[in-house]
């Protein structure tokens, strides 16, 4: 056994079956950034990485010191009087910045028959930068500790001035952590979020910013948690509060409940369930969340 | 005045007894890596794929492999509880002038998560071992 094995092991053996992977050559041949599958995130509705309906401290794609990172993705939200769909990208650097793009289109399904609008839909653009401040998700004594800014930019404000809403566009800050807790449900690991985030966003701005009941910005709480039953699928929540700027309807505060699959670093899905409550005056807005990420 | 010194050395003598008698070592993460013998599975496995691993089997080119091999067992048995003794370099040493980077740490622990996969090591167990290793990072990369 012991003179098999050592025969296995001898570096001629392994320097031959090195031998026979070198040609593969390309260094950076996409496939081969470093930080650990999943640890990229998701997409998150903003564009940047993070869960569903909000951003994590962790930034988009797998490069980690001297390497780039990238994602780009589609999200589909059914709900029963509306639909948003968003596509976006983000690139990050080093592990430490990322920059993310993000276009939402929201449908506005029987509110446009019932209140005969001029429009059938809103967009929005949004445009992020994300710098982690320090720590690590997994390695190191501190959770990884990221701030971000979002640029804003409703582009059909007609609606939502009717309603109340002040501006067209707006600027956004967060500070979010994350870290990932080994083995802490089960022997499983859990990864968990906790954020503030300082806007006066109607609906994510979608209608507008700043409203006829308050115009200035307010902390929001969001956070999270998803539970890892291997590197490849997650099982977590996302919550995001939200204010209460327009007093033509409430703004509820968003839930969501997320399966994610990552079988590589290239592709990931997501697949969650909704509960958002009330959106322009139409309650119980809940449904399937569905979003599609491909990543480097 | 008696009294209190031999007071005293019989709660010194009860300490030092206590210290010998070290309670008794928690091996549950041994025994479900297979013992000495699952250990030296999941290592072998893991250098069998790192020698497939374009990002870092340049480390393992020139290494004595048997001896990285039976090292990296004693080390992993020693993590995991187990009844051996670690006879090797210190990490730092280790891995001194190689420069190991973040990447080619990550790219480790998948060759690793790799191994244990294919002997079938529950997921919880898995993570027992990478949390016991992951805190060590510091000495082994950037050196």
């Amino acid at each position: 056994m012991a003179r098999s094995l050592s025969a296995v092991f001898s570096p001629l053996v392994l320097a031959s079956v090195v031998g026979g992977c070198v040609s593969a050559g390309a260094p950076l041949a996409w496939g081969e950034q470093g930080r650990l599958v999943a640890t990229g995130g998701a997409s998150s509705i903003e564009g940047g990485a993070g869960g569903g309906v909000i951003p994590w401290a962790v930034l988009a794609g797998y490069g980690e010191k001297g390497e780039w990172g990238g994602s780009a993705f589609a999200t589909h939200v059914n709900l029963p009087d509306y639909t948003l769909d968003v596509v976006g990208a983000a690139a990050s650097y080093a592990n430490r910045i990322e920059f993310s793009y993000a276009h939402q289109r929201f449908d506005l399904g029987s509110l446009v028959s019932k209140l005969s609008l001029s429009e059938d839909n809103l967009t929005q653009d949004i445009f992020g930068v994300k710098v982690r401040l320090f720590g690590d998700l997994i390695y190191d004594q501190l959770p990884q500790v990221s701030a971000g800014l979002e640029y804003k930019h409703q582009n059909d404000f007609l609606i939502p001035s009717l309603v109340g809403a002040r501006r067209d566009s707006d600027v956004e800050g967060y500070l979010t952590a994350s870290r990932l807790f080994m083995g802490a449900a089960f022997g499983y690991n859990v990864v968990v979020n906790g954020g503030l985030r300082y806007s006066r966003a109607n609906e994510t701005g979608l209608l507008g910013f700043g409203g006829d009941r308050r115009d200035t910005r307010s902390v929001l709480k969001e956070g999270g948690a998803a539970v890892l039953f291997n590197p490849h699928w997650a099982l977590g929540v996302d919550y995001r509060e939200k204010p209460d700027n327009l007093s033509f309807a409430g703004e509820s505060d968003w839930v969501d409940m997320f399966v994610g699959w990552f079988p590589n670093k290239h592709v990931s899905v997501v697949l969650a369930y909704a509960h958002l409550g009330e959106i322009a005056t139409l309650d119980n807005q809940n449904g399937t969340y569905l979003s599609v990420q491909g990543s480097f | 005045m008696m009294r209190p010194v031999r007071w005293i050395s019989a709660l010194a003598l009860a300490l030092l007894v206590g210290c010998a008698q070290q309670p008794p070592k928690d091996d549950s993460l041994y025994q479900e890596l297979g013992q000495r013998a699952g250990i030296q599975k999941i290592v072998e496995g893991m250098l069998l794929h790192i020698a497939k691993d374009d990002r870092i089997y340049k480390y393992f080119a020139k290494v004595d492999i048997v001896r990285v091999r039976d090292k990296l067992v004693e080390k992993f048995c020693v993590e995991a509880g187990g009844p051996c003794t670690y006879t090797g370099d210190t990490l730092v040493e280790a891995h001194k002038g190689l420069n190991i980077s973040r990447s080619d740490f990550n790219a480790l622990v998948e060759n690793l998560i790799d191994a244990m996969d294919d002997q079938h090591i529950p997921v919880p167990a898995q993570n027992r071992l990478i949390a016991r290793l992951a805190p060590q990072r510091g000495e082994v990369i950037e050196k």
